[in-house]
């Protein structure tokens, strides 16, 4: 039983605390504000190696482990959400699925560029009337000539319409199975395929400077080698995507939770009412004290997911249970954050108005609370 | 163009320090980190590399765990390190320092020895002078520019009010001031690339010193006492009752101050 990060764990850390404190943080106010996506710091962060640091060496990324991923993403979202979606949506959905489902000539023409950050990728799941009931998938793929002939609509997808996005993975029913189900398959879909057209850009409360746009695919049109890995396998394959995409989740609550609870400290040692500072009142440092235990707690279940992931052990409960915890937890740490703040506390001048905004999602995004808690029965047998 | 950059780990600049019955900082219960001024003098290192050539080596004196800023320096981009520990070395000063260092150069190659211009925790600013006379080599302090031509390096040396330009043929020592450059960020693979390489280390009986020369037994300076820093006097608030008012008592305290 070891405890202690390694020193990569450590020394990635640091670089991502110290770049979220010096280059993020001070911009987060801006970017949400204006709902401005902040590709000076994508930029940045991709120079740094941070959008390929789980890829391997041989496909250009850093060849970092899990845990360092996961610790990354923490820090990242402690210095903005928004960039920890960014990054974590990028690699767990974009970058994953090449590696883990692609063919190898697919793995080289996609993953040394993704892991480089030349280009964002995104994942397609979500629609107007599918999500988590990706039985109900309604986008369809047929083969014409050669080519997937795709129509549908995708919902709520992350890093599809920057100007560095380079295309969508998405599920669509490509068939029917012998069993009479829907045969669901995952198709590579380049920005500027003919007949695919990023469309509505939404108006979220949180994750603001993050991009989240609507996906219309109207006789879309791809060659028909950019059917990922093996047809019909994509319910199997978005269901893996997204266990390795709860790790990311977790660590981002985590962030964000720690972030509230840091500027809290801060706050009630410098807020004094009836004399003295208001972190010398138990109705403050109880809050303080629950928030400090929660996080640790979620932050180790969160850690210990992602070093169940590296031993290539079965990580699915713990990942699922990870982002459940860390998601509630953060979104209670939010709420005793603008509470200590008070009138400050619903402010936009003070960062916890924006924790606030922005933690409610990790409750929601990549699998609701409700479905960890379906996955966690699941896998217990129920 | 080797360049050996000497980095000292000291106390995070905004931890609370805690000194020791023999007045020295308390190490063991603070976060350590570069010394902030030699992240600059490694940065210089790394960018005089990527435009002349050659490579950068990290040489440092201090406990086991000062590992981690060779780490952390060869994660920026240095090709190798040297750590110098030994409990026979605790508690140098300056000039014993010095002279450890300039043994552990005695077994590098190099054409340049860099450092930050002092340390956060002493401030003394001595090492990098007292370097080269044991060294004998050129002494180029406080740099805010350096350059390699003809054979000789040449600086910018900050001193009141301007700055001189000196050179000197190289072997020298150099040690710059903060601002030089931007330190860059160590990248994921830097980090990742860092464990591969390498870091010699060597102890006291590698250095070829008498026994007295260095540690506590070598000390030429002693620490007599330390004082805390005086609480800052609470300022003066001034509460007016207009903008007029507020310009007129902010001026008011300018004149008394002499400032205008």
């Amino acid at each position: 039983m070891d405890f202690d990060l390694t020193d990569e764990q450590v020394m990635i850390r640091n670089l991502a605390r110290e770049f979220a404190d010096s280059e993020i943080a001070p911009r987060a106010e801006h970017f949400d504000k204006h709902k401005e996506f902040p590709y000076e710091i994508v930029a940045k962060l991709a120079d740094l190696g941070f959008l390929g640091l789980p890829v391997p060496e041989e496909y250009g990324g850093a060849g970092a482990d899990t845990v360092s991923y996961a610790v990354a993403v923490e820090e990242l979202s402690r210095g903005d959400a928004s960039v920890g979606i960014t990054v974590a949506a990028h690699t767990s959905l974009g970058t994953m699925p090449f590696l883990l489902f692609g063919t190898e000539a697919q793995k080289q023409e996609y993953v040394p560029r993704l892991a480089a950050g030349e280009m964002l990728w995104s994942f397609g799941l979500t629609e107007p009337q599918a999500g988590s009931d990706a039985g109900a998938t309604q986008t369809r793929a047929k083969l014409d000539g050669g080519e997937w002939v795709i129509n549908g609509t995708k919902s709520f997808i992350t890093n599809s319409g920057t100007r560095i996005s380079g295309g969508v993975t998405i599920t669509a029913m490509t068939g029917t199975r012998e069993d009479g189900k829907p045969e669901i398959s995952n198709l590579i879909v380049p920005t500027g395929a003919r007949g695919y057209i990023v469309s509505r850009d939404y108006d979220k409360m949180g994750w603001r400077a993050s991009d989240t746009h609507e996906l219309a695919f109207t006789d879309a049109r791809v060659p028909e080698g950019n059917l990922l890995g093996t047809r019909g396998e994509g319910f199997h394959q978005f269901l893996t995507i997204l266990d390795g995409g709860r790790i990311s989740v977790a660590a981002l609550s985590v962030g964000l939770a720690q972030a509230a609870l840091d500027s809290s400290i801060t706050y009630a040692k410098e807020r004094v009412q009836f004399g003295k500072p208001i972190a010398a009142f138990e109705a403050i440092q109880f809050k303080i004290a629950d928030m400090q235990t929660e996080i640790e707690l979620a932050r180790l279940m969160t850690y210990k997911a992602a070093w169940l992931k590296d031993q290539g052990r079965d990580f699915r409960m713990e990942a699922g249970m990870a982002k459940l915890f860390a998601g509630e937890v953060a979104t209670r740490a939010a709420g005793h954050a603008v509470q200590i703040h008070g009138g400050y506390g619903v402010m936009e001048e003070f960062p916890v108005a924006r924790y606030w905004r922005d933690v409610k999602i990790g409750e929601i995004g990549e699998g609701t609370s409700e479905i960890q808690r379906l996955v966690i029965a699941r896998l217990l047998g129920l | 163009m080797n360049v050996v950059v000497c980095v000292k780990q000291v106390p995070d600049t905004t931890a609370r320090k805690e000194f020791l019955p023999d007045n020295r900082i308390n190490r063991a219960a603070v976060e350590n980190v570069i010394n902030p001024f030699d992240e600059y003098a490694i940065e210089e290192a790394l960018r005089l590399k990527e435009s002349q050539g050659g490579s950068v080596t990290i040489l440092t004196m201090g406990p086991p765990s000062a590992e981690d800023s060779i780490r952390k320096a060869l994660a920026m981009g240095a090709d190798s390190g040297v750590l110098v520990t030994d409990p026979a070395l605790e508690g140098s000063d300056a000039w014993s320092t010095a002279l450890v260092l300039s043994r552990a150069l005695a077994r590098l190659d190099y054409d340049l020895v860099m450092t930050g211009m002092e340390s956060t925790d002493a401030r003394t600013g001595l090492v990098p002078a007292a370097l080269a006379e044991q060294l004998k080599l050129a002494s180029l302090t406080y740099a805010s520019r350096v350059e390699i031509a003809d054979g000789k390096v040449r600086v910018n040396r900050q001193i009141p009010g301007g700055y001189q330009e000196v050179e000197a043929v190289y072997p020298a020592v150099v040690s710059v001031v903060k601002g030089v450059n931007e330190p860059r960020y160590p990248s994921l693979k830097g980090i990742m690339a860092a464990k591969r390489k390498e870091i010699q280390k060597l102890g006291f009986s590698d250095l070829d010193l008498p026994a007295d020369s260095a540690g506590k037994t070598g000390e030429k300076a002693k620490a007599v006492e330390v004082t805390p820093r005086p609480e800052k006097p609470a300022g003066e608030v001034i509460r007016p009752d207009s903008p007029e008012a507020a310009a007129g008592a902010i001026a008011d305290f300018l004149q008394a101050h002499k400032f205008i």
